[in-house]
């Protein structure tokens, strides 16, 4: 009630024609954690079609943004709206691939357990899951190359093909919009370009990825849009106009050299 | 009965009465102090399978003791028999968790509730025999200070002493590897050779416990006392000195009550005593509790609602909240019609460019400004030194310049 | 050894239905407590139904069934916020937050106990710790064919009608939400993300567990009943790596720990010789933690002595 009472100085409502058709439009969010602002008044429009690379030093609010904007943890201000609609609304539009580190992969499932999860949202509360899902869901495992570990225990996976299970569970999902946690991190070359293939597909049938990005080098070859985040958004749009030397310089701070720097910017500019 | 509960607290209560009473104390002093390193070393639970498991022991330990001796009561087989029993245990556990797959919780449950299953067993084999001594094995249970014989009182004081005297002198080590296991290791501590010491302690109160709380409720006496120091202080010394305490006086306490009539058992009334102890102080405790907690969240929006406020008016935005108009128009920023004041603007400005500088901190030092608590919450001038803003502020001219 | 059909009907059949019942409704929401490593969740709830009981015993003066569960759920639920509430508040480990609420309701519900002499009637502190298996007799069952007459089923103990209904719903439940619980577990946020909340799903196991929990309270006590959650699922964790599979066959082990147990406290000592009967609930969780053992020692592929022999050939190879 209290929380109610002082939330924050609202934002202006998402009301422009631009936010109501883009895949994702945020308005003024701040979130905070244990009494700290993580993400400070953040507005961001996503390309109807793209992939958008957010990237940001350590602490940025990086996976924060990304966990707010599906509703996962509460936020302190700020509307996001997906097609123009709420977020619980339009979840099944949504798709979402965490972090490798957050699941148990001890876990007694196979690699086709997993893939299947990504259609419980189309199947719904209670309906059970039938044989048309799991052939379905193997479909998308050939997709990413996994056909022939469909029944491996998860855990007997190398980082690399756990990693292609998890893409394989979004592709699952065929949501329009896709959240991405630094599904790079961790895998192989193998599985670095067949993880760029997919991007690449998905962007050829119009959707839209948001993905968080640790390598500033690979940032301008792998994504289109960039999203530069320092708790507050340093810059977005394109890659060309986003990911400038400048724009870089402000969210890392001193901490980029300036060779490292210099090494991006010819990158950036392609 | 409150001057009968006095006589009792001020050791007026006969001799027996007195040496329970010090005994209870300093058995949840040695508690408050040990449960502390569990606590910190994660291990709280560890002690709920070292409690169950005391049960086949003690229920051995009488079989053994009526068969030598005749008589089933004796105080050191059945300790004998825990110790051992709760060690076989703690092996137990330890094995299930370094061998298969199962995570320590479920080795835990599995540990305690066997170990309990072949106890109460062997307690209903004990229940057929035609012997009047196993009338009081059931105290073991939950505790009975009221059945405890004078020679028992003493040897739980002597003990209680003992340990929490060896758990004071190697308070340091403790300290050392709950806080950085690693360090403590580089500078040729023996970490397992310590923990096994700490173990030992911890078992050692459990067993000494039992007569007292009870196997079943034991547990409480090295958790509930450190959980209630935890929320008063983040220093180690002045957390086992709290715990310490709050253990003391729970089992002083609820001894005394239970000496006073049959209706308090001891181990019960020992454990709720700490637990009102620790609800005290999840309300109240100055940083920690829920009151502070709450009063901080509320203070935490209003800081933070109030700066969006007025840097919005700096944009030509409306403040939309009903509430902080009526809070900007009290404090003179906004007159009655809403119109911004003079004072208002002035405050404006100062809170657009208290932002910009917040930025440019980010901007310039991003480590720095993400370990900074106070980051868009206080002025920026009275958290950060004079030099570092000026500083700033040179930098945010510049940009400024190349900007404009 | 000579057994009248209706001794056996009255006194062991119960007796065998309600252990086998109480194995499977705790051993099935067991399986999803052991892969959330939230087995102490039963440990908990067991507990913590205690003073629940005893306070819907006193508020209603009967040991039906409405009152135990209304009285047990609500101290379930009053728990489970004060263990959230100390976990954040005073950043502490979720075992030792439980362990303060379960021990401090524990001996609040043995003082209630032993304030009220409720203790007198039905309730007692050793049936709360051990159970009551053996004192379930279902009087009127002469024949087999009584089982089903109307009047046989009338005479159907209390417990026994509480932990068959609280069974069925248990399974009900569990085979309903298969596909929710499987994904809240595996990967909560995941699952929040779809719709399927995990926090709700999470709240809805805590309430099945403390459900399972009071129905088998009064078959094999409180701490017994830990046995109930964790050894069959952590035994047929040891078999498989499909999750189904590990439910039927956790349900499998609760069974034959239910059945064996309970034929091994009644009659084992008879053939020995003896005249007495061993404590039944006491045997069940000895018998289902021996399964476990033998399990742990000797599964196939997560078994210790196969994964050594593994090793061994793995070395020989090179």
């Amino acid at each position: 009630m209290i929380a109610k009472l002082l939330r924050l100085q609202p934002h202006q409502p998402l009301t422009s024609e631009a936010a109501k058709s883009a895949p994702l439009a945020i308005q003024g969010l701040s979130v905070a954690y244990h009494h700290k602002p993580v993400v400070w008044d953040l507005s961001f429009i996503a390309p109807a079609q793209g992939l958008v690379a957010v990237v940001g030093p350590n602490g940025a609010g990086k996976s924060t943004f990304i966990k707010a904007a599906l509703g996962l943890i509460p936020k302190l201000s700020g509307e996001i709206t997906v097609y123009g609609k709420s977020v619980a609304s339009q979840r099944h539009l949504i798709g979402y691939v965490p972090q490798r580190g957050s699941v148990d992969w001890d876990f007694p499932a196979s690699a086709l357990d997993v893939v299947t999860m990504g259609l419980y949202g189309k199947i719904g509360w209670l309906r059970p899951v039938r044989k048309a899902h799991r052939a379905a869901a193997l479909g998308y495992l050939e997709q990413v190359g996994m056909a022939d570990f469909a029944d491996r225990q998860i855990g007997q996976l190398s980082g690399g093909q756990q990693q292609r299970v998890f893409l394989a569970r979004a592709l699952a999902q065929d949501a329009a919009l896709y959240f991405m946690d630094e599904p790079f991190v961790g895998v192989d070359a193998a599985t670095e370009r067949a993880i760029v293939n997919v991007l690449k597909d998905l962007k050829d049938q119009g959707k839209t990825v948001i993905c968080v990005h640790h390598d500033l080098q690979s940032a301008p070859d792998y994504f289109d849009h960039a999203l530069i985040l320092n708790i507050r958004p340093v810059a977005s749009g394109p890659m060309a106009e986003a990911f400038t030397a400048e724009n870089l310089q402000h969210a890392y701070g001193g901490r980029l050299a300036p060779s490292e720097l210099s090494g991006l910017i010819p990158l950036a500019g392609q | 009965m409150l001057t009968e509960l006095l006589d009792i607290l001020s050791f007026q209560g006969g001799y027996n009465t007195s040496v329970v009473l010090l005994g209870s104390a300093l058995l949840g002093m040695a508690g408050g102090v040990i449960g502390v390193f569990s606590l910190l070393r994660k291990r709280a639970l560890i002690s709920d399978a070292i409690s169950h498991a005391t049960l086949p022991g003690i229920t051995l330990g009488f079989l053994v003791a009526l068969a030598l001796t005749g008589t089933g009561k004796s105080l050191p087989f059945l300790m004998t028999g825990a110790t051992i029993s709760g060690i076989l245990g703690v092996l137990l556990v330890q094995w299930i968790k370094d061998n298969t797959r199962l995570p320590e919780d479920s080795a835990i449950g599995t540990v305690l509730s066997s170990f309990f299953g072949l106890g109460v067993v062997l307690m209903s084999y004990i229940q057929t025999l035609r012997d009047g001594s196993q009338a009081g094995l059931e105290s073991y249970l939950l505790g009975s200070t009221a059945s405890m014989l004078q020679s028992e009182a003493e040897m739980i004081a002597v003990f209680a002493l003992l340990i929490t005297l060896t758990a004071a002198i190697f308070l340091k080590e403790f300290g050392l590897i709950c806080f950085d296991p690693d360090y403590a290791a580089s500078r040729g501590w023996s970490v397992s050779k310590i923990d096994l010491l700490m173990m030992a302690l911890l078992l050692a109160v459990v067993v000494i416990g039992l007569k007292t709380v009870g196997l079943i409720l034991i547990i409480a006496l090295v958790i509930i006392p450190p959980v209630t120091a935890r929320f008063w202080t983040d220093r180690l010394g002045l957390m086992v000195g709290i715990s310490a305490f709050s253990g003391g006086i729970s089992c002083f306490l609820g001894a005394g009550l239970s000496a006073l009539t049959p209706d308090f058992p001891s181990g019960a009334t020992i454990v709720l005593t700490a637990t009102t102890l620790f609800l005290l102080s999840l309300f109240l405790a100055p940083r920690r509790g829920v009151l502070a907690t709450g009063l901080r969240q509320i203070f935490f929006r209003y800081r933070i609602s109030r700066r969006r406020a007025l840097l919005s008016l700096g944009q030509g935005q409306p403040v939309l909240s009903s509430l902080f108009i009526l809070l900007l128009k009290h404090e003179g920023t906004l007159d009655k019609n809403g119109q911004v004041t003079k004072l208002g603007q002035q405050k404006i400005r100062q809170m657009s460019r208290d932002q910009d500088l917040w930025n440019q901190y980010l901007s310039d030092y991003p480590e720095e400004a993400f370990a900074q608590k106070n980051w868009s919450l206080s002025m920026i001038t009275d958290v950060l030194p004079p030099d570092l803003i000026h500083e700033l502020e040179e930098n945010l001219r510049l940009q400024q310049k190349v900007a404009g | 050894m000579d057994l009248p059909l209706a001794d056996f009907l009255q006194i062991d059949l119960p007796a065998l239905l309600v252990a086998v019942l109480a194995g499977l409704c705790c051993g099935l929401p067991g399986n999803f407590l052991v892969l959330r490593r939230q087995s102490l969740i039963g440990d908990a709830m067991s507990h913590v139904v205690l003073p629940g009981i005893v306070v819907g015993y006193l508020l209603s003066g009967t040991l039906d069934t409405l009152p135990m569960l209304l009285g047990a759920l609500s101290a379930a639920l009053i728990s489970a916020l004060l263990i959230e509430g100390i976990k954040r508040l005073g950043k502490i480990e979720a075992g030792a937050a439980m362990g303060v609420v379960f021990t401090s309701m524990f001996a609040l519900g043995v003082l209630i106990l032993e304030q009220t002499g409720a203790s007198g009637v039905h309730l007692d502190v050793e049936h709360a710790l051990y159970g009551n298996l053996e004192s379930t007799l279902w009087l009127g069952l002469n024949d087999w064919k009584d089982l089903l007459s109307p009047t046989g089923l009338e005479q159907m103990p209390n417990s026994l009608q509480r932990l068959l209904g609280v069974s069925l719903l248990v399974i009900l439940l569990t085979v309903a939400f298969f596909k929710e619980l499987k994904i809240s577990t595996f990967d909560p946020e995941m699952a929040s993300s779809l719709g399927f909340s995990a926090r709700l799903i999470s709240i809805g196991l805590v309430v099945m567990t403390a459900l399972s929990a009071v129905a088998a309270f009064d078959a094999v006590g409180s701490i017994l009943v830990i046995a109930m959650f964790i050894c069959p699922a952590a035994t047929a964790r040891m078999w498989t790596d499909n999750l189904s599979r590990q439910l039927w066959l956790s349900a499998v082990f609760a069974t034959l720990s239910g059945i064996t147990g309970y034929l091994a406290a009644a009659f084992a000592p008879l053939l020995l010789g003896a005249d007495f009967a061993l404590n039944a609930a006491g045997m069940i969780a000895v018998v289902a933690s021996v399964f476990q053992c033998v399990s742990m020692i000797f599964a196939p592929d997560h078994g210790k002595l196969g994964r050594v022999l593994k090793q061994r050939q793995a070395l020989k190879m090179e």
